[in-house]
């Protein structure tokens, strides 16, 4: 019996067994998967909420929640979404799983660390839920002050502070994957035979390490104004509260690069993987994740346009905006460029990066209208900044995120999904996905602000079908969680390297032993030659 | 459900300059995305897989493309970064013979004060063709006007005078909103602009029912406070006369120099210290919690009347428009 097989070889899944052996665990397969766990119930979370507004905003009036309730609903969404399964999402996950193996070594540098960042990640996330379930807090995840400061009598102060721990585990795991990839390569992996997963992983845990600190000042400076009024930010006692502004954009604007060059980097390992291509330009799609790294902390006033900012200051972070669109748009015309004579394959993890390059494009270009100053006054604020920055979040990185999920799958679990169900399911979510975010482009453009509870009537036609979308793209996201659950004990088993990938995470068994190798690799090629794992080669 | 538009109603300067910048955008976008959907879809179904051992020959890059699509989407772009700046600036920039209005914003209603002394909560009465300037402030937390009809947006802030302008091209009714979520009623913190034909506007501001302009409501404070005590009408005594303050350049105690603005002033009333005049002993007390938002405008409206030597003590001038200042 196949199964007989699986289960007889130890692995990391089987090497040790009960709560304690999950708990205490320092092996990174096994916190990857922690991981998973946590971020899925929040994206879970996230996403009825959501569920709830997208219901909500069927009608003009507010008919099924209170005011104080949906705003509430909005706030907890963003700060469910973006601090507990965003940005932990594909580096805390897929990286914590296969950065190390990416690089071929045993653990990350620092195991015990890693479990630790786990815990705060849990702890921050217990905080926060508690401030929704006592009660719920209403400020936006922006945490505008003087709103939030002096005027809002909800739970701030504890969701914040969950944000705050949570920070933490954002830092420690960024560290980790630093001095991993400094430390830790295999011989002869040197840094320009790194896959391009590990290299925008790479530049992520830099502003990780750079700007989440940042965050913890905001909040401890927002801590200080709320409980002892000191004056920072509340106008009343000579403070600015457009300072605030700065300081959490400061952390904010690159922590979209947080969840989006994870996502970048799974897109370079499918589009190479499914078209047994090299990544077309190699060297600018790495060095893109840096400049993104670096540029992405040079733009934070764009979200200042209308906030009093000075002329000149506009000016200078519209400018700068623009240089960041660029590494951007090189890492799309080099996927595409990949593409170019290949052995394209049509599996499930290529159409969600298919779907990802599509998104990302759409997502990515908005963004040159809204970092456009005249355009932005009239759009901030309005749902063409929630169109396009969920094209990024939601069409860009969960996108990635489920490719990478179903690329790796097989390796994590030993199993092979049901193909023809994912095929369904990535379909489903991508009509689902431009079905609600597509209209509120042109609902901001006709000025509907977001935020709003109720709204003028004629706004009605295009929020019925963002809701209809919303409900497609609800089930698209069920399927999965439901089929992947079947694969673990129905799944076709899925072998060491059912791709034929070059990565050397495919070079060991599925699932992978405790110490991921057997021998220890030595690496004497580039990064996606096919001919070392196809043999033969025959002109395509 | 109400008709599907695509676009809102045009009916500002600025709105067809804004929807120009639009089009520019899309027809960029539509043709990038077009070609990179173009380019995966033909290679997807070009280069599909034949067989499973396929391998095709690597390519690794090439020094010229990679030029080629770096340098011409940098130059779109940079025709998009000017194109929206020159907006901005034209958008930060009233016209010196632009209509003065005040706007206080709270928690969840629009103020709005005409210098004649019309007051409108959630509504605004504006002529046709004229520029109109607001200056605006707000009682609490961050609000934003946005007229999406104007394509024009600014947030009002506590603490703070921001500007806005428009100039309305088309009679008729339009959506005000507030933009910045500012708590519970954010999103019934909305209004309505009118903009009337000159002449209706004018029979609208005689028709209304205001208790003198907004300068003599500001001249009743100033005595009611008391500020005529230390200020008189020259620099006698121990503090400056503000008489033609407004405009004018002010020599600060410790060097520095700051132009008399509105927001100059309301800094004089609410942190007198923040700013001593050159000469002048810091002793005039703070008016900070004693007077509204909406009090300071007045004086603000005031002492701007005092300036204009032609019209004393702030008397309407016909036909809505205040006499120049400075
Ligand atoms: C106790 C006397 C006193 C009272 C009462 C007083 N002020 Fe003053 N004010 C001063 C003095 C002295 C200065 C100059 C020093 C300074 O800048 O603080 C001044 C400065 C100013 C200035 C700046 C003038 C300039 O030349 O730059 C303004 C505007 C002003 N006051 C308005 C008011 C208003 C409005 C009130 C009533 C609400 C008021 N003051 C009440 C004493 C007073
Ligand atoms: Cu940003
Ligand atoms: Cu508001």
């Amino acid at each position: 019996m196949i199964t007989a097989a699986v289960q007889e070889r130890e692995h990391y899944l089987n090497a040790s067994y009960g709560i304690k052996s999950w708990l205490l665990t320092k092996d990174h397969k096994r916190i990857g998967l922690l991981y998973l766990a946590t971020i899925t119930f929040f994206f879970f979370l996230g996403g009825a909420f959501a569920t709830l507004i997208r219901v909500e905003l069927l009608t003009p009036q507010g008919d099924l929640v209170s005011s104080e309730t949906y705003n509430k609903l909005f706030t907890m969404h963003g700060v469910a979404m973006v601090f507990f399964f965003l940005i932990p999402a594909i580096p805390a996950t897929l990286g914590n799983f296969f950065l190390p193996m990416m690089i071929g070594a045993r653990d990350l540098a620092f195991p015990r660390i890693n479990l630790l960042s786990w815990y705060l990640l849990v702890l921050g996330g217990l905080l926060s839920l508690y401030a929704m379930l006592a009660g719920g807090v209403d400020t936006g995840w922006t945490f505008y002050t003087p709103y939030s400061t002096s005027y809002s009598n909800t739970w701030v102060i504890a969701t914040a502070l969950g944000i705050f721990v949570a920070g933490f585990s954002s830092i420690l795991t960024g560290l980790n994957f630093i001095v991993t990839v400094h430390r830790m390569r295999a011989p002869g992996m040197t840094w320009f035979r790194l896959p391009l997963f590990v290299w925008s992983t790479y530049a992520t845990s830099v502003i990780q390490v750079l700007g989440t600190p940042v965050l913890a000042v905001t909040i401890i400076l927002l801590f200080c104004e709320r409980v002892f009024h000191l004056g920072i930010f509340d106008p009343t006692r000579g403070g600015d509260p457009v300072l605030f502004q700065h300081l959490f954009w400061f952390y904010s604007h690159p922590a979209v690069y947080i969840m989006v060059l994870p996502a970048m980097g799974v897109i370079s390992e499918l589009v190479s993987v499914y078209s047994r291509k090299p990544v077309f330009g190699y060297h600018f799609v790495a060095f893109a994740s840096v400049a993104i790294a670096v540029l992405g902390f040079l733009v934070w006033g764009h979200h200042l346009f209308v906030s009093t900012q000075s002329l000149y200051a506009g000016l200078v972070f519209s400018f700068l905006s623009y240089f960041v669109a660029i590494p951007s748009a090189i890492k799309v015309f080099n996927w595409t460029a990949t593409l170019y004579k290949g052995s394209i394959s049509y599996a499930t993890p290529m159409l969600y990066a298919f779907g990802f390059i599509g998104l990302f494009t759409i997502g990515g270009l908005t963004g040159l209208f809204v970092a456009a100053l005249g355009f932005d006054v009239h759009v901030t604020d309005t749902y063409f900044v929630v169109a396009h920055f969920h094209y990024i979040m939601v069409g860009g990185t969960i996108m990635a995120y489920l490719g990478g999920l179903h690329y790796w799958w097989p390796k994590m679990t030993g199993r092979m999904y049901p193909e023809g169900w994912a095929k369904l399911s990535a379909l489903v979510i991508f009509l689902g996905f431009n079905l609600t975010f597509f209209p509120q482009f042109v609902l901001g453009y006709l000025g509907m602000p977001r935020r709003y509870h109720v709204y003028p009537p004629e706004f009605q036609v295009l929020h019925v079908l963002s809701t209809a979308g919303a409900s497609v793209l609800a089930v698209g996201y069920v399927i999965p969680m439901i089929y992947f659950i079947w694969s673990l004990r129905y799944g076709k088993v899925a072998g060491a390297n059912p791709w034929n990938a070059t990565g050397l995470e495919w070079q060991t068994a599925s699932p992978p032993p405790a110490h991921n190798f057997d021998q220890s690799p030595v690496v004497t090629h580039e990064a996606y030659d096919y001919s070392t794992v196809l043999g033969e080669v025959e002109v395509g | 459900m109400g008709e599907l538009r695509l676009l809102p109603e045009q009916a500002s300067t600025i709105a067809p300059e804004v929807d120009h910048l639009l089009y520019f955008l899309l027809v960029v976008s539509v043709f990038f995305t077009v070609a990179i959907f173009g380019a995966i879809f033909y290679f997807a179904v070009r280069y599909r897989r034949r067989s499973e051992q396929e391998l095709p020959n690597p390519v690794h890059g090439g020094l010229t493309l990679e030029i080629l699509w770096s340098v011409i989407p940098f130059g779109l772009t940079m025709v998009m970064f000017t194109w929206g700046a020159s907006i901005y600036f034209t958008e930060a920039r009233p016209p010196g013979d632009a209509l003065s209005l005040y706007v206080v914003g709270k928690q969840w209603m629009w103020k709005l004060e005409h210098l004649e002394g019309q007051r409108e909560i959630n509504e605004l009465h504006v002529p046709l063709g004229r520029a109109v300037k607001l200056t605006m402030t707000s009682e609490d937390v961050i609000h934003s006007f946005f007229i999406p009809a104007f394509r024009i947006k600014q947030d009002v802030l506590p603490g703070k005078y921001s500007t806005i302008w428009f100039k309305p091209t088309k009679p008729g009714r339009y959506h005000l909103f507030c933009a910045e979520y500012c708590g519970a009623r954010h999103s019934g913190m909305i209004g309505w602009i009118h903009v009337m034909e000159p002449q209706e506007y004018q029979n609208w501001l005689t028709g209304g029912a205001a208790e003198g302009t907004l300068a003599s409501s500001g001249e009743k404070l100033f005595e009611g406070l008391a500020c005529n005590n230390c200020h008189h009408a020259d620099s006698s005594g121990r503090c400056p006369t503000l008489v033609g303050l407004f405009g004018k350049t002010v020599q600060l105690a410790g060097g520095g120099m700051v132009k008399a603005d509105e927001a100059y002033i309301r800094e004089s009333i609410l942190q007198p210290q923040a700013k001593v005049v050159a000469g002048f002993q810091p002793i005039m007390p703070t008016f900070q919690g004693l007077v509204t938002e909406e009090d300071v405008l007045r004086l603000v409206e005031y002492i701007k009347s005092l300036g204009a030597k032609a019209a004393p003590e702030g008397t309407p001038t016909p036909g809505g428009v205040p006499a120049p200042k400075r």
